[in-house]
């Protein structure tokens, strides 16, 4: 369980198959506001397994400024997405 | 170098369909469901005909009465998914619903960047521009810009939250209740909610505005 307002990573990794996080947001930081639930892993239902057990998913909000060098917009400005535990790495755990 | 030369060298934009198209590919999973007896051609009519059935209208009441009435916004707010079963929808085999509310000082918005995921189990089919890998990959990146081209312009100092819905959850925009509608009942309300304003592309519109 990761507290909302903690740090996280997601993590920039790759594997064959179903990726179910935005590429973009590969290997960038933002902040847990919200756990919502948990769900049966859709990189295993890709493929008609079970996906148990299931995964805890979170809000995770990024700054756009972090996301993109060149953002045009506001620095208040920022992007929500929801993205399954085995994809983040807290960074208070981290040594 | 003629201007011929200089076009044929030129790459076609990126495709929202695969070579083909999905058209022969749905045509064959169909007449397969049916030859084998899982499916028949009444069962898919009855299912288009409830999906046709569902339109913004519905999340233009949702939006009208959460304006008028503090305790109904407050349970949408915290289990729309909840509510929506209670008034009919039928959410069982749907990904669970969340309302997000703009304020003065966040304007939220809605993409799928994965795919094209949309509330249809309540707002019915997505408009044709949400699927396309144009809004999907430039709402994330410049959405005061995307935004802009819908006609909406927001101050700097508003947030702008972009929501991309990669997961098991559908989101529905809440937009700020209009100035001037304070006199305005539950049906005349809703009649200022449009489809972009439950996606947040736009504001609901102002009483009197076409």
């Amino acid at each position: 369980m990761i507290a909302n307002g903690t740090r996280v990573r997601v993590d920039d990794r790759f594997h064959a198959g179903h990726h179910r996080v935005p590429g973009y947001l590969k290997g960038r930081e933002g902040m847990v506001t919200a756990c919502l639930g948990s769900f049966p892993n859709p990189e295993a239902l890709a493929y008609f397994r079970s996906g148990k057990p299931d995964l805890a998913l979170y809000q995770v909000r990024f700054r756009q400024a972090d996301l993109w060098d060149d953002y045009a917009g506001g620095t208040a400005d920022t992007l929500d997405a929801d993205i399954y535990e085995h994809w983040l790495q807290p960074l208070e755990d981290r040594p | 170098m003629n201007e011929t030369h200089v076009h044929s060298h030129r790459h076609p934009p990126a495709a929202d369909d695969p070579a083909g198209g999905y058209e022969p590919l749905e045509r064959a999973i169909r007449e397969l469901l049916i030859e084998k007896g899982i499916l028949d051609a009444a069962a898919i009519r009855r299912r288009i005909e409830a999906m046709d059935s569902l339109t913004p209208a519905n999340g233009a009441r949702l939006v009208a009465r959460a304006w008028t009435d503090p305790d109904y916004k407050a349970r949408l707010m915290e289990d729309a998914a909840g509510l929506l079963a209670e008034e009919g929808y039928e959410l069982e085999h749907s990904p669970t619903v969340r309302v997000v509310e703009n304020t003065e000082g966040v304007h939220n918005v809605v993409v799928c960047t994965l795919c094209s995921c949309y509330p249809r189990m309540v707002l019915g089919l997505p408009p044709a521009w949400y699927k396309k890998k144009a809004y999907r990959s430039r709402v994330v990146r410049e959405p005061r810009a995307v935004l802009a081209e819908f006609g909406t312009e927001l101050p700097g100092d508003v947030e702008v939250r972009v929501h991309d819905s990669t997961a098991d959850l559908r989101y529905i925009v809440l937009p700020r209740r209009p100035e001037g509608t304070e006199d305005m009942d539950e049906d005349a309300l809703a009649a200022l909610v449009t489809r972009d304003a439950l996606i947040g592309t736009a504001p609901a519109r102002a009483p009197g505005e076409s």
